[in-house]
């Protein structure tokens, strides 16, 4: 069985993110890029899988900007195997939202035939949570969205989801899209052996219009705002101090 | 306009908070009907039908609905949605499932964690982790979105609106419900308590969690933690505030070891008041804390459980 990765570029998770003073945007100009938090875990879910005999190929994607090719070539050092990339925008600031990426991913699975799409649950730049449930309605798969376990077994995967009220787990027929959580496994690093191996490893680029998918976003983004700061608060020097504080501002 | 709200409901239960907050959000776009599912949904359609604003509950009944599987609900969902131009749900973890699925199916985007609504086509939503508020304008001839409930107030009540039972489609089979792991809880639910007590790393241990819980069981709160203390296995995965846990808004939040990273901050920077327990004066946490201590918890705590009002008296 073949594993698909979707992985995407983004603003290093440990980045003080600065909203353009202009509203146009964020900050994206020299700052530092790592590949989604999640995507990482997917890839490592993927390579595992691979190491267990249950799958034997790791093919990663990338949608996005030229730059996209550096977090292939980070999971290529992580232990996948072969990369795709889909230039889609040529400004770092362009985004491509998650309607369009599923499309493209849906062309990219047409012709790749995986058993298992193993995505992010969410992007942590957009937040929106959408991509993976969007590809698997447009191939009419089964998803299994925020994995914290998954077993495959019989042409099926047991996922464990991470849901509001605790734990559920479902069992989804092959092929099928599974998004996968935090607590889903921690991610190895890269080897500097594996960083030079994954240079030499297959990159092969295409375009939107090799899918026929149109990009254009359907949400025009009107403005980029700060969120409203929270005013400076002060430091109490005792319990009997906090306890007082809190009856006079009669929230206990 | 017509607006679609998917109530949510769980085990035959209706969330009412999270919903008659959706309802709210809903009544800005239009005229709402809610859509109430589930293997057995008729109490639920019954009292969402009491939500003010609330014009038609369409009840859909039948086993494939009874776990919120994602694809026979989305399919419900889409062969009702051609007569609305909104379909609104809160964004919960079963809504965040099932949404994307139907606008893809619907062949439009889906606009996620919505805070405000500025007209029927634009709406702010908050991204990279609530460090920058986005404002939206859907191109898109219907829009789905996802309602972040802590942004609107809940919807009162009203005299019962009609309730319409609807057809379902047939189950695709393509997944199967195995199991739940349901943490039962006298506490009050995360998501709309009104004082939530979390702890960090700096709990350090399962054990000493119950010193969280104390606290909280004092106050009448809600528990939550941080990820580094569900990863550290102190707190169920359902307790996790955050960007990627639960976002919670209450009246007071008390954070113990708690050192304040952003996607923590995500999760409860718009509580009304914010404490934080904490022995290093130098931690984040402290730059959004109303009230700030710097003090070992395993000290402040007790001593605060001690002082503390009975949360009756
Ligand atoms: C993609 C992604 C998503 C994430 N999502 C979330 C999320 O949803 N929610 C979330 O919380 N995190 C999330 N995180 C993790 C986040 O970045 C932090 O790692 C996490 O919040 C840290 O948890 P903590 O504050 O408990 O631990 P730490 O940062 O280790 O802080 C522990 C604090 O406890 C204090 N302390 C220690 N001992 C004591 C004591 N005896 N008395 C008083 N204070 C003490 C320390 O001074 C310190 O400040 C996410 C990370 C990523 C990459
Ligand atoms: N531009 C992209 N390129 C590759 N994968 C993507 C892209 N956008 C989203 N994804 C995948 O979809 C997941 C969810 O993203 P989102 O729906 O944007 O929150 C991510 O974790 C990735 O696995």
């Amino acid at each position: 069985m073949k594993v698909l990765v979707p992985v995407k570029r983004v603003i290093d998770y440990n980045v003080k993110v600065r909203v353009k003073p202009d509203g146009s945007g964020v900050d994206l100009a020299n700052v530092k890029m790592s590949m989604n938090p999640f995507d990482e875990i997917a890839v490592e879910e993927a390579i595992r899988l691979k190491e267990a005999g249950k799958a034997d190929e790791v093919v990663v994607v990338s949608i996005g900007v030229k730059q996209a090719q550096e977090t292939l070539r980070t999971a290529l050092a992580m232990g996948a195997d072969r990369a795709i990339l889909v230039v889609a925008a040529d400004d770092v600031h362009q985004d491509i939202e998650p309607l369009a990426v599923a499309k493209i991913l849906k062309g990219v699975v047409e012709e790749e035939k995986p058993g298992l799409v193993l995505a992010g649950k969410q992007a942590i730049d957009n937040d929106m949570n959408a991509t993976g449930q969007m590809l698997a309605a447009l191939l009419g798969w089964p998803q299994a969205t925020f994995a914290s376990k998954i077993e495959i077994d019989d042409g099926t995967a047991l996922v464990t989801r991470e849901v509001d009220g605790g734990l559920q787990t479902i069992r989804v027929k092959l092929p099928a899209v599974v998004t996968v959580d935090l607590r889903l496994n921690e991610p190895r690093y890269a080897s500097l052996p594996n960083i030079m191996k994954a240079k030499k490893k297959p990159l092969e680029e295409k375009t939107p219009a090799d899918y026929g998918v149109d990009v254009t976003p359907r949400l025009e983004v009107l403005a980029t705002e700060e969120p409203p700061a929270r005013q400076a608060g002060q430091i109490v020097g005792s319990v009997d101090e906090l306890v007082s504080k809190l009856k006079e501002a009669g929230v206990i | 306009m017509a607006v679609l709200v998917l109530a949510e409901i769980t085990g035959g239960e209706l969330n009412h908070d999270a919903t008659a907050r959706t309802v709210t959000a809903a009544s800005k776009l239009g005229e709402v009907t809610v859509l109430a599912a589930g293997a057995k949904a008729a109490d639920a359609a019954s009292e969402a039908a009491k939500i003010a604003g609330v014009k038609k509950v369409l009840l859909a009944e039948d086993p494939s609905l009874g776990h919120r599987l994602a694809e026979p609900t989305a399919n419900l969902i889409v062969s009702l949605a051609g007569e609305y131009d909104h379909i609104v749900a809160p964004a919960t973890t079963d809504a965040k499932n099932v949404l994307p699925r139907v606008a893809a199916l619907l062949d439009v985007m889906v606009i996620s964690d919505v805070i405000e609504i500025v007209d029927a086509d634009t709406f702010k939503r908050p991204i990279y982790a609530g460090n920058a508020i986005q404002t939206v304008r859907s191109k898109d001839a219907k829009k789905v979105l996802s309602i972040r409930t802590t942004a609107f107030d809940p919807a009162g009540e009203q005299p019962p609106a009609p309730v319409e039972t609807v057809a379902v489609p047939a189950d695709p089979g393509l997944s199967e419900w195995v199991e739940d792991k349901v943490a039962e809880s006298d506490r009050p639910e995360l998501t709309s308590a009104r004082i939530v007590v979390s702890g960090g790393r700096g709990v350090g241990s399962e054990e000493n969690f119950r010193l969280i819980e104390q606290l909280a069981d004092k106050l009448g709160a809600a528990v939550g933690a941080s990820r580094a203390a569900v990863d550290s296995g102190y707190a169920p995965n359902d307790w996790q505030v955050g960007q990627t846990g639960k976002v919670v808004a209450p009246e007071l939040y008390i954070a113990v070891g708690i050192s304040g990273a952003i996607q923590h901050l995500a999760g409860m920077k718009d509580s009304k008041i914010i404490v934080a327990i904490n022995k290093d004066e130098e931690a984040p946490i402290f730059q959004v804390a109303d009230y700030g201590l710097v003090a070992d918890l395993f000290q402040a705590v007790p001593e605060l459980i001690e002082k503390l009002p009975e949360k009756n008296a």
